[in-house]
């Protein structure tokens, strides 16, 4: 078999990815086991109550790392760590704490695979002799003649599907691109892995931001801006209810997030939840529960998957975060900026459309694309 | 698969016949305890004094002052933590082994003042800076031989005499040096200098500490009274005679023109890479003349590509060499070597170690050269402006 069949496996040390490198493996394909060191998990560990010894199930930790080595020696395939972590924490770190700190909530899974995961992957396959690769994400990802164009499709298994996070996908990273996951089952994953002999079958899946152990994100934050000899920014303002009127203080925007109830330390007789926050003056709106739904979107930096750019409008169903069930909309390009920009009007009101998550657009199964709420 | 080229003798080398064929009896047939009075014990006395006069020709020491121990970290830790207490202060270098720096570190920790003597861009670390750094509570000066990324060799002998006109102890890591270049410990003037085995085609795990008589070196481990009360533990037999056997062929290849052979091809290797553009060696004065180095090594920069996919791609092309160190995880991270040198991280990340074995052959390296200019061509193409992305 000549150099260019070669296939470089994202490998995690999760059971996802190792059975994508045991089933492409034994279909007889020169595979190449590829993990990228992405954060040193112990750089901030023990720091601001960030916890000590990483748990396994989390990508880069070193436990991963041996399990994903175990994996590509069982399956005799050559198995690589690529250090990444400058760029990760330039690309993906670093936005996610500017965001973070400008009273956005931000997707780093996202950034990561719009704007380093895969773009990288695909370069060290290139430069290693491997013309695609292949991960372990639940989608389908198929090319359609008539349209000439990759089409990423959910994935058989609703429950674990990814596609939210694979908005960003590029035509030419599909086309390079294989999810061999993309039509099985988690329990089926599962019992490919244990037919296989991999000793991880039975390994948790991670759900977790892999850069921050214990998911505190105002941990992180702070022990991350400390470690980098910043502080944190006061951004403590005006708690101000909907009709206008201050209702109280909060001592940073930092760590608030559309839709969020707990934390917000004033009496009311009914629930209050974050409708808006305001970085320019640190206000923090909060109202009712019902005040939080919307029936319009506006997102921007945007990527094209199943059409080559949108022309008019077009109906649409979103999800505008990962536990979301895709709802229905008209899309339409944003008459301020229609090249880099759409409105969407949902038929129903969608509750905490939050700036800084990503918005997904789908025809049926289809991934039409996708953009960054404003 | 493709035939493998093995050029990363600086990270280990493989046993010569000779070697194992010495160890072999002494796994089952000779096992005996080296410290027990019965016949078994003595049999393996007698090895292990054996490799001890080997190795004390090897110094040029005599037999008292060989310590055998369990490699080149054991040795440095032992010159390190033996001999420093609280208020003492140590001179190193920035460009030492890790075995040296994280010794250094934490000592530190507990008390010892330590300097950290940066090299020049030649990877020189010159006297005149060493001379800077005494102070009059200096106790020890501990530095390398030979560099491990680099080849280049430290002018240890002019230490040395700063080392002894001014009543410090001097101790020399080795670990590199020993095998490609002669080692005298009287005309060098050191107080204790380590060595490993397997970086001389003998076994992991084993190694000396030469330790000049009289020096008050506290042992690092303690417990039976093997090895003159200085390293506690039995004797790790086959690994002692194969210690002895590697040593013994080191100095035979040192003596015999086999190691200007590997010079010669190292040479080659060097000249026919170097002819690539926007490659450059690591490890040469300001006008181009390469600096005394350890016959083996070569350390070179490629411009536009990035040094981890390049290690990768050659291995997978059959050819093993290694660029900057291993961290933790198995990634790569610059070599803080070349940062010490004044190169930059994005340079640093794109350099190749070549480490010759000294068994290396003409149609290897020939065979390199042509490996080398497909892999660099086929690497830029495809991310010409990736290295600059980065650091």
């Amino acid at each position: 078999m000549s150099q260019t069949d070669t296939i470089a496996v994202a490998m995690s040390g999760g059971v996802d990815s190792s059975t994508v490198a045991a089933l492409l493996a034994h279909e007889g394909n020169t595979v190449v086991g590829l993990t990228l060191q992405l954060w040193d998990q112990t750089r901030l560990a023990g720091k601001h109550g960030i916890p000590d010894a990483p748990k396994a199930g989390r990508c880069c930790s070193l436990d991963d790392v041996y399990d994903a080595r175990k994996v590509a020696s069982h399956l005799g395939i050559p198995y690589y760590v690529v250090n990444q972590e400058e760029r990760f924490e330039q690309d993906v770190v670093r936005p996610f704490v500017s965001e973070y700190l400008a009273g956005r909530t931000p997707i780093p899974c996202s950034l990561c695979n719009n704007h380093l995961k895969f773009d990288q992957l695909l370069n060290t396959a290139r430069s290693i002799g491997a013309s695609r690769i292949a991960t372990g994400h639940y989608a389908i990802n198929e090319y359609d003649p008539a349209r000439g164009r990759w089409i990423l499709k959910r994935p058989a298994d609703r429950a674990k599907d990814q596609t939210y996070f694979l908005f960003g996908l590029t035509q030419d990273q599909l086309a390079h691109t294989l999810f061999p996951l993309g039509n099985l089952t988690k329990p089926e994953v599962r019992d490919a892995a244990r037919d296989r002999g991999l000793a991880l079958a039975e390994k948790p899946d991670s759900q977790e931001i892999c850069f921050i152990p214990g998911g505190d994100y105002k941990q992180f934050l702070t022990a991350y801006l400390e470690e980098q000899g910043e502080k944190m920014p006061d951004s403590a303002g005006e708690l101000v209810a909907s009709d206008g009127n201050v209702i109280g203080r909060h001592e940073g925007i930092t760590g608030f997030t559309v839709g969020q109830r707990k934390g917000l330390r004033v009496s009311s007789p009914t629930p209050l939840y974050v409708l808006q926050i305001a970085p320019a003056s640190n206000r923090v709106t909060v109202g009712a529960d019902e005040e939080l739904a919307t029936r319009h979107l506006r997102a921007s930096r945007l990527n094209w998957i199943s059409i080559p750019a949108l022309a008019g409008p077009m109906r649409v169903q979103i999800k505008i975060r990962h536990r979301h069930e895709p709802a229905w909309a008209t899309l339409e390009p944003d008459p301020a900026d229609p090249e880099n920009s759409v409105v969407a009007t949902f038929d129903e009101p969608q509750r905490a459309v939050t700036p800084g998550q990503s918005a997904v657009f789908y025809n049926g199964d289809e991934v039409v694309g996708g953009g960054w709420i404003r | 698969m493709p035939v493998r080229i093995y050029m990363d003798a600086n990270a280990t080398t493989p046993l010569l016949p000779e070697v194992v064929e010495a160890m072999y009896p002494y796994w089952v047939e000779n096992f005996g305890n080296a410290s027990s009075i019965h016949q078994d014990g003595q049999k393996a006395r007698q090895a292990v004094d054996a490799a001890r006069h080997t190795l004390a020709s090897f110094f040029n020491c005599s037999e008292a002052e060989v310590v055998f121990n369990s490699g080149g970290t054991e040795g440095d830790n032992t010159a390190l933590f033996g001999l420093l207490r609280p208020g003492d202060h140590l001179i190193t270098t920035s460009i030492e082994h890790s075995a040296v720096l994280q010794a250094a570190q934490r000592l530190a920790l507990r008390g010892i003042e330590v300097s950290y003597v940066d090299p020049e861009p030649s990877g020189i670390i010159t006297p005149e800076s060493i001379g800077k750094a005494i102070r009059p509570e200096t106790r020890l000066i501990s530095m390398m031989l030979a560099n491990n990324e680099t080849g280049v060799l430290q002018p240890v002998q002019a230490v040395g005499r700063l080392a002894t006109d001014h009543g410090i102890f001097f101790h020399i890591d080795a670990v590199q040096g020993a095998g490609k270049v002669q080692i005298d410990v009287k005309q060098i003037g050191c107080h204790l200098l380590s060595i490993s085995a397997h970086k001389m085609h003998g076994p992991k795990g084993v190694g000396a500490l030469y330790v000049r008589r009289g020096t008050p070196i506290e042992p690092l481990l303690v417990g039976g009274s093997h090895e003159r009360r200085r390293r506690a533990g039995t004797e790790n037999v086959p690994g002692i005679v194969g210690l002895g056997k590697a040593a013994e062929l080191a100095m035979k290849s040192l003596a015999d023109g086999t190691m200007d052979q590997v010079a010669a091809l190292r040479d080659r290797l060097e000249k026919g890479i170097l002819a690539l553009p926007d490659t450059g060696l690591n490890g040469q004065l300001p006008d181009g003349t390469p600096v005394l180095r350890a016959a083996n090594t070569t350390n070179i920069w490629f411009d536009n590509l990035e040094g981890e996919a390049l290690v990768i791609a050659l291995d997978l092309k059959g050819l093993a060499v290694s660029g900057g160190s291993a961290c933790h995880s198995g990634a790569t991270e610059p070599s803080h070597v070349l940062m010490a040198m004044g190169i930059n991280k994005t340079r640093a990340r794109a350099s190749i170690r070549f480490s010759l074995l000294k068994t290396v052959t003409l149609e290897e390296v020939d065979r390199v050269l042509q490996i080398i200019p497909e892999a660099v061509a086929k690497l830029r193409s495809i991310s010409p402006a990736m290295a600059g992305t980065l650091g």
